[in-house]
């Protein structure tokens, strides 16, 4: 009874079907440990590892200078900026909007920086739902590539305050 | 005065188990629950109104007092009335059923009085709108330092409880109160006891230089240093309420069927494995953000192997074959499934913790081991995915399991007998269906990458204009739905508990009156005191039924595992 004691030695192995159960769950957890390394050797969607210490005024720095040198437009006065394909390119968070827009192109991998200004943020892809955490002080980098093209939105999804529920952002992907 | 007369004033023989209830601890079993139940209802009016939000044809609140309740929300139902009602788990599990006194009166004062004023705080912060900051108030994100305050005193509060209930424990076996080892259900509490310390002692890592912060005397935590503690103290406490869920589970499986552990190292191991596995788990929490290397990542959530994920698998199974050997010596042994048919579905405490299983295992658990895959949190971290995810571990897996031990708690405990007992009989139900529907609701819309805590899903009025797909839409539908249905079923909840705790018919001296037929009563009642007798006896164990069902479980898991790899696969590649 799980409300009273054993007593004596009651240790005894898993016999009949208890064994077989811990033998077939025990089996899946291996399963499932040895996906996760392998699709970094196989998968081509792994979570960034690249990160760089930075003070936000120095990122909002970086960020106004590919503003300045790569600007190709403006969409409601939010400017847009085409980095070189395989070149870095630079997005910031803060309260509320991602800046600048980005205009990449199919196939072609960008590093892009991604930190924040201020509180922290969630950069969220729409519609192909791809998500990182965005953290004041630490300059993400994505090395993305398009494989779909059209405009995206960017949101924001974790919490940055009352006009959080404001903050987006674009990313116009041509062929 | 004879030392008996002391003794027999310090506890009273429980009537139906047989067990000494010991009369001070008692006292803060049922003080425990009362708040626990409490915070509940504030809890659960933020639950109906951010429900009534998120469903988007209705948007009910305004955006400050979306945010506002997603905090309240968020602080009163995973802090204030999951872990009061664990505290009075912790007084039930370590006096009446190790048969001793609890080690000290005055520390459960204390801690009484500080996990009370620390939630009072808490909640007089956060409506009066100096802490919409949400349950794990990010900095640079800053709150009224009484925030920070408020849960600090609320977890030393609870520290305090766990080192009364060690040293009760310690006492206990100093004394020889018991023979042999510790029930089962002592040995889960006791693991949740372990790995509450482990968490409050990060929570105080987090907490308390961010209070400090607040207070203007230190410099702000860097914000990554904070994730990484909080979920500290964030994951290690959805890993307590596992264990005291477990452990209502066999408590409740015995209670209602008979059951007994079919293997006591085989249990016992499981809950082991938690302490040993699930500790530093919350890189869960982490998977997308800087800082942090994917091998880093990749061993902390499966330490090399999910092996905490394994012993709940293990639970998940010796659960379900103990009622069905139960129910088979019963006599109910009609086929593959006749002996689940015959199960005590009349019996509300049964029914809330068979569906507190069945939703924990079959969503909960097969979404949150997928979501916390390293390359699949990709695709979920911050969407409604998550709140989809825990609302089926936290609310449909330990709420309801709590609920279905509170319909035996105020029997035996508060010595009150329920009145409407048909509309105890659906209240699981309907809040489990609720739940599930909710969850649904939540995790389809966040396929969609709907995000969680936002206000307005279509982001109206922003400068870039955005906004999902219709379907998401009616998801979103789906959720509101889900969440009223749930809120009805939270609200009789608490009415039929108040209406026996402070107004039922007393109990004293007499049985817990049966949910089931007298003679299948008699049946359970039997199994009980013959399993008392057999303890540590071999017997054979054969339970086609069960494996039936794991394997089915086995089966679902796989197919949403792979799938969501396989939509992974569809995505832009990213590194
Ligand atoms: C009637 C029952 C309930 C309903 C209808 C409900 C509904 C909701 C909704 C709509 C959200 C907001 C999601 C968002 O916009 O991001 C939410 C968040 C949450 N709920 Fe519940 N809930 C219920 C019960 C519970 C219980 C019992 C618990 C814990 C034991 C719980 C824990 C949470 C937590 C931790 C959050 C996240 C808060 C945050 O993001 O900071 N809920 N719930
Ligand atoms: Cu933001
Ligand atoms: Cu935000």
């Amino acid at each position: 009874m799980s409300i009273f004691h054993p007593k004596g030695n009651w240790y005894r192995p898993p016999t009949g079907s208890e064994r077989l159960w811990v033998g077939l769950a025990l089996a899946w957890c291996l399963v499932m440990s040895i996906t996760m390394p392998w699709w970094h050797f196989q998968g081509k969607q792994n979570a960034p590892q690249t990160t760089y210490e930075v003070e936000p005024e120095a990122f909002i720095q970086r960020v106004h200078q590919f503003v300045e040198t790569n600007q190709v437009g403006e969409m409601n006065n939010v400017p847009i900026v085409e980095p070189e394909p395989g070149g870095d390119a630079y997005l910031l968070g803060q309260m509320w909007r991602w800046y600048p827009v980005l205009k990449l192109k199919k196939d072609q991998t960008y590093r892009i920086h991604v930190s924040s200004a201020d509180l922290q943020h969630g950069l969220s892809i729409i519609p192909i739902n791809m998500n990182i955490h965005v953290l004041p002080g630490y300059d993400y980098v994505m090395e993305i590539t398009p494989t779909t093209s059209g405009e995206f939105s960017l949101i924001c999804n974790e919490f940055c305050g009352i006009g959080h529920h404001l903050m987006t952002g674009k990313i116009i992907v041509e062929e | 005065m004879s030392t008996d007369t002391v003794k027999a004033a310090a506890y009273r023989v429980c009537e139906t188990t047989g067990l000494s209830i010991f009369l001070k601890a008692q006292f803060f079993v049922k003080i425990n629950a009362v708040l626990a139940v409490i915070f509940l209802l504030v809890g659960g009016i933020a639950a109906l109104l951010l429900a009534l939000t998120r469903w988007s044809n209705v948007m009910l609140l305004n955006d400050i007092w979306y945010y506002r309740m997603v905090t309240l929300h968020g602080v009163n139902m995973l802090v204030f009335w999951i872990i009061f009602f664990e505290m009075a788990i912790l007084y039930f599990a370590s006096t009446t059923l190790l048969n001793t006194k609890m080690f000290s009166k005055k520390l459960a004062h204390t801690s009484l009085a500080l996990m009370f004023v620390g939630a009072v705080v808490t909640n007089y912060i956060i409506l009066k709108g100096q802490a919409d900051v949400m349950l794990t108030s990010y900095p640079p994100l800053e709150a009224h330092p009484l925030f920070y305050l408020g849960i600090i005193l609320f977890a030393v509060g609870a520290l305090i409880v766990a080192f009364n209930f060690f040293a009760t424990l310690y006492i206990a076996k100093k004394n020889k109160t018991y023979e042999g080892s510790m029930p089962l259900v002592t040995f889960g509490a006791a693991t949740a006891a372990i790995i509450a310390v482990v968490a409050l002692l990060h929570g105080a890592a987090a907490l308390v230089p961010t209070f400090l912060w607040s207070m203007g005397w230190m410099e702000m935590m860097d914000p990554g240093a904070y994730r990484l503690l909080w979920w500290g103290l964030g994951h290690h406490s959805q890993q307590i309420n596992v264990a005291a869920m477990v452990s209502v589970w066999y408590f409740v499986a015995t209670m209602s069927t008979g059951a007994k552990p079919l293997n006591e190292t085989v249990c016992r191991g499981a809950f082991i494995l938690y302490i040993l596995f699930i500790n530093l788990a919350a890189a869960h929490h982490l998977l997308v953000d800087p800082g942090l290397s994917s091998e880093w990542k990749i061993w902390n959530t499966s330490y090399a192997m999910y092996l905490a994920v394994l012993a709940s698998m293990i639970h998940g199974y010796t659960v379900p074959a103990s009622m069905e050997v139960a129910m088979r010596r019963k006599g109910y042994n009609k086929g593959i499934f006749g002996w689940f048919a015959k199960l005590p579905w009349k019996d509300p405490g049964f029914s809330a913790v068979a569906l507190s299983a069945i939703i924990f295992g079959f969503i909960g658990g097969i979404t949150g081991v997928t979501l916390g895959t390293e390359q699949i949190n990709i695709m979920a971290h911050n969407t409604l995915r998550i709140p989809g995810h825990f609302h089926a571990t936290v609310v449909g897996g330990t709420t309801l399991a709590f609920m279905g031990l509170a319909y035996y708690l105020v029997p035996l405990i508060f010595q009150k007998d329920f009145y409407m007992k048909k509309l105890a009989r659906i209240q699981p139900w309907l809040f489990g269906g609720g739940i599930v529907i909710m969850s649904l609701g939540m995790s389809f819309a966040g396929t969609y990458g709907v995000p969680r805590r936002t206000y307005d899903s279509d982001f109206g009025g922003a400068v870039l204009e955005t906004g999902f797909d219709p379907v998401a839409h009616i998801f979103l539908g789906v959720l509101g739905i889900g969440g009223v249905i749930a809120f009805i079923g939270l609200l009789l909840f608490l009415v039929l508990i108040v209406a026996a705790v402070f107004f039922g018919p007393s109990l004293k001296g007499q049985k817990m009156p049966t949910w089931q037929t007298d003679k299948e009563q008699k049946m359970t009642d039997e199994l009980i005191s013959k399993g008392y007798e057999e303890e540590g006896k071999d017997y054979h164990v054969k339970t086609p039924g069960t494996i039936v069902l794991v394997l089915i479980f086995l089966l679902s898991f796989a197919i949403y595992y792979f799938a969501n790899w396989a939509a992974l696969a569809d995505l832009w590649h990213i590194r």
